[in-house]
């Protein structure tokens, strides 16, 4: 075994013994690592199957002990707006992964009512099923505080106001989701 | 551990993700160090979350088993984070 350092004190010590003395400091400062404690989440899609994730992930990682933040961009504004009942839909145009009743034409599934059909029959199925409404979700989200962005730049293309959202809803734009981001370990685009 | 060593009872049927983790989240809250929470839940995802959550804040399954149409799960309060 060589010899490849000498402490301040004197003590020499062995190649093995600095490896042990690094892999036991690296481990201490994983444990304390604050990024492994954060989360942070962009929600860029407006429509009703795609509220879920975000919030269902916000209100996990809070309940994990994380401290989490989602950012709402473009189309994900709909999911804090205050008429998120109404605004979140979902369509089978364009989605051919969407389970249909009866086997369906796409110039049958783009007719006007089908829209609201899919979205009606998406609630029901969700709410037979026990799972969250948007409401519940929100709500989990804001008693265990995670953080309710807005992009500022879309409320601005758009021509939203921040009386718009839901309460508790913050403001912020591309550098405040990086500065989150750059702590967290976990950083989802959803 | 059965039901006469559990502290108290939260029943998660008909719940589904997230809510299982954060009702028990909720609870394990207003416990203390030490005591127990029988957990009841229909959600079949919770059989891998729950001791997930349960090791991400210092929290402990004792003990889970499957019922003829749940899952049952004993979970005891860690130490506070220090």
């Amino acid at each position: 075994m060589s010899i490849v350092a000498r402490s301040s004190s004197g003590l020499v010590l062995t190649e093995q013994e600095v490896r042990a003395i690094v892999r036991e400091e690296l481990e201490a400062a994983l444990r304390r690592d604050p990024a492994a404690r954060r989360a942070c989440i962009i929600a860029s899609k407006g429509t009703l199957d795609f509220a879920y994730p975000p919030l269902i992930l916000g209100a996990a990682a809070a309940a994990a002990g994380m401290e989490a933040a989602v950012f709402f961009t473009f189309y994900g504004l709909n999911i804090i707006h205050r008429d998120f009942r109404r605004r979140l839909k979902v369509s089978p145009v364009a989605n051919p992964a969407m389970p249909m009743p009866v086997p369906m034409a796409d110039t049958f599934s783009g007719l006007p009512l089908m829209k609201g059909l899919a979205t009606t029959m998406m609630r029901a199925k969700f709410r037979k099923k026990g799972v969250a409404t948007i409401a519940e979700l929100l709500d989990v989200c804001r008693q265990s505080d995670v953080r309710l962005i807005a992009c500022a730049l879309t409320m601005e293309v758009f021509g939203y106001r921040e009386r718009d959202f839901v309460d508790g809803v913050e403001f912020g734009g591309a550098g405040a989701f990086m500065s989150e981001a750059r702590r967290s370990h976990v950083t989802l685009f959803i | 551990m059965d039901a006469r060593t559990a502290d108290r009872v939260l029943d998660c049927r008909g719940l589904l993700c997230p809510m299982p983790v954060v009702r028990i989240g909720r609870e394990i809250e207003d416990m203390e160090p030490g005591e127990v929470v029988k957990v009841m839940a229909t959600d079949r995802g919770s059989i891998a979350d729950v001791p997930a959550w349960a090791a991400d804040t210092g929290n402990e399954v004792l003990d889970w088993h499957e019922e003829t149409d749940h899952v049952v799960f004993y979970v005891r309060r860690g130490a506070p984070a220090s």
